[in-house]
């Protein structure tokens, strides 16, 4: 269980989040919506203790995040970046098999690439991937290649950023089963930022939406359809019209 | 007026301080770091390879060419009080207390700093530093580290070859130009150059070996957003780095031959 509680942030004047309280129970899909820059990416470095929150409390499963031994807490945790963040000095099965090759989870070399070759065809890429260097993939493939890294270690949890951005709607569907299987099936939990309302509605148990650097809203993905809550009606239907201003 | 501009300057001085103390912490994070394992041999040797190994050209032309010019001048000072037998000595002494280590540290300056600052600024503003840390590495022990510890390494190897280097400079410019007799222009080296002379230019090219890596990885880690803020990385690197390695030359040189 991930808890947060009054988390904000400011990066100089600008207040990012302004008291965030947000509760993702073990093994739940949690999918985070909100405008463009209003701090949803902050949100996820913050638990991941990337960026320190200027105040608040951030506990997994009841503990202060802060407070916890530092290896042991992110060995539970799988990222994968909005930009894919591939190191770009070593090839794609490095990448994806970078855990499996160095520290507590280090096993033989081949093993590793058998895995990272399993990994990356979950996410739909070919072994013949496997050798070549991020730059010479296509943005989606790196995306990809991203989310085959976050799952290598079969974490606990799991952090999406913009999982299906950059990707052909067919792939986007393969990437949505994929998110919902790990969660189902390894029972991790999962916490999604996304733009793409069919993702939403592919990959969430619950919804929270984040605007004004608090979450305005949030509850079962079935009921955001329903909810009169203005901002998650102007999000979902994606109109003008209403109290988020589309000119920022 | 006036008081907006001592404002100014008072807030550049803390400025500095500040930059200073953030600097010194990460110096001490990276000995902390240096006898902690784990420790990422394979980006050791990598770093060796590209920090030392591929300096050598640039390294072994400075001096070279300054071992060369050295002897000129010194053969035309020489001549005011007619000793122009010094050359030799003077060459070797030179090349290995001084302009081996500092031309040296300078051309590994400009190499190696920027590519440092440059590559792990870059690392920063894609989010590469940070996927490093939920992939539970520490940047420090897997960046840092190998790259401070190979620049130490390295150095004193890249100046104890452009000491040879720089001497044969000034042993070709003798021998062809200024008369002097081949085995003679040997002899007259070895004869004067003491072990302490060579082995001072190493500890030297050790120091800034140092400085150098640590001051590329530092401005990397701390690079600014996009790709204006690796641009202002490499170049303070560069500068910062360079500047150093003229002080803490001083400071050395006082040190070792002042008693
Ligand atoms: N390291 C940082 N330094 C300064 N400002 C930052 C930093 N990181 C984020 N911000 C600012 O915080 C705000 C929120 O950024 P964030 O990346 O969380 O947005 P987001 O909700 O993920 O948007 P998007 O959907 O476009 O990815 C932005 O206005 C951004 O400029
Ligand atoms: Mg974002």
């Amino acid at each position: 269980m991930i808890e947060l509680q009054g988390v904000h942030k400011s990066f100089g004047p600008k207040k990012v989040l302004r008291g965030v309280d947000l509760k993702i129970d073990s093994g739940e899909s949690m999918v985070i919506i909100g405008g463009s820059g209003t701090g949803k990416s902050v949100t996820l470095k913050c638990v991941l203790g990337l960026i320190a929150p200027d105040a608040g409390r951030i506990a997994l499963d009841g503990q202060n995040v802060a407070k916890q031994d530092r290896d042991a807490f992110l060995a539970k945790f799988g990222m994968l970046f909005q930009g894919g963040a591939l190191f770009d000095s070593m090839p794609v099965w490095q990448n994806v098999a970078f855990r499996l090759l160095r520290g507590s989870l280090k096993r033989p070399k081949s093993e590793a690439r058998e895995i990272a070759i399993e990994k990356l065809r979950r996410v739909g890429l070919t072994p013949d991937v496997a050798d070549l260097f991020p730059a010479e993939l296509s943005g989606g493939m790196q995306k990809r290649v991203g989310l085959a890294r976050a799952i290598a270690a079969d974490p606990q949890v799991i952090f999406f950023d913009e999982p299906t951005t950059g990707l052909d709607p067919i792939m986007a569907g393969v990437i949505n089963d994929l998110i919902r299987e790990i969660v189902v099936e390894m029972g991790a939990t999962a916490m999604t930022i996304t733009h793409d309302m069919s993702s939403v509605r592919a990959i969430a148990d619950k919804v929270a939406m984040l605007h004004d650097g608090v979450i305005k809203w949030s509850g079962p993905v079935a009921e955001m359809d329903t909810t009169p809550d203005p901002y998650v009606r102007q999000f979902v239907s994606g109109v003008a019209e209403g109290p988020i201003e589309a000119v920022r | 007026m006036i008081s907006a501009s001592l404002a100014g300057l008072g807030r550049a001085s803390l400025g500095l301080i500040a930059g200073v103390g953030r600097a010194v912490i990460f110096a001490a994070q990276t000995l902390v770091a240096l006898i902690r394992p784990p420790f990422y041999l394979k980006e050791f040797l990598q770093a060796l390879l590209t920090i030392g190994y591929f300096s050598l050209p640039v390294v072994g032309l400075t001096a070279l060419f300054t071992g060369a010019a050295l002897a000129l001048q010194i053969y035309a000072g020489g001549a005011r009080f007619s000793a122009e037998q010094v050359v030799p000595s003077i060459v070797a002494i030179g090349m290995t207390r001084e302009l081996g280590p500092v031309l040296g540290g300078l051309m590994v300056a400009a190499r190696v700093a920027s590519s440092i600052a440059a590559e792990i600024g870059t690392m920063k503003v894609t989010e590469q530093i940070d996927a490093l840390v939920t992939l539970s590495t520490d940047p420090m022990r897997y960046l840092t580290v190998p790259r401070v510890l190979a620049a130490t390494l390295a150095v004193p190897v890249l100046v104890g070859v452009g000491d040879a280097i720089g001497i044969f400079g000034g042993y070709l410019v003798g021998v062809t130009r200024l008369g002097f007799n081949p085995a003679n222009y040997l002899q007259n080296t070895v004869d004067f150059l003491e072990f302490w002379d060579v082995g001072s230019g190493l500890v030297k090219g050790a120091v800034f070996g140092f400085l150098v890596a640590l001051v590329g990885c530092y401005y990397g880690m701390n690079s600014g957003r996009g790709a204006q803020g690796v641009g202002r990385a490499t170049k303070s690197a560069v500068v910062t780095a360079s500047v150093m390695i003229l002080a803490s030359n001083y400071i050395l040189t006082e040190a070792f031959f002042t008693s």
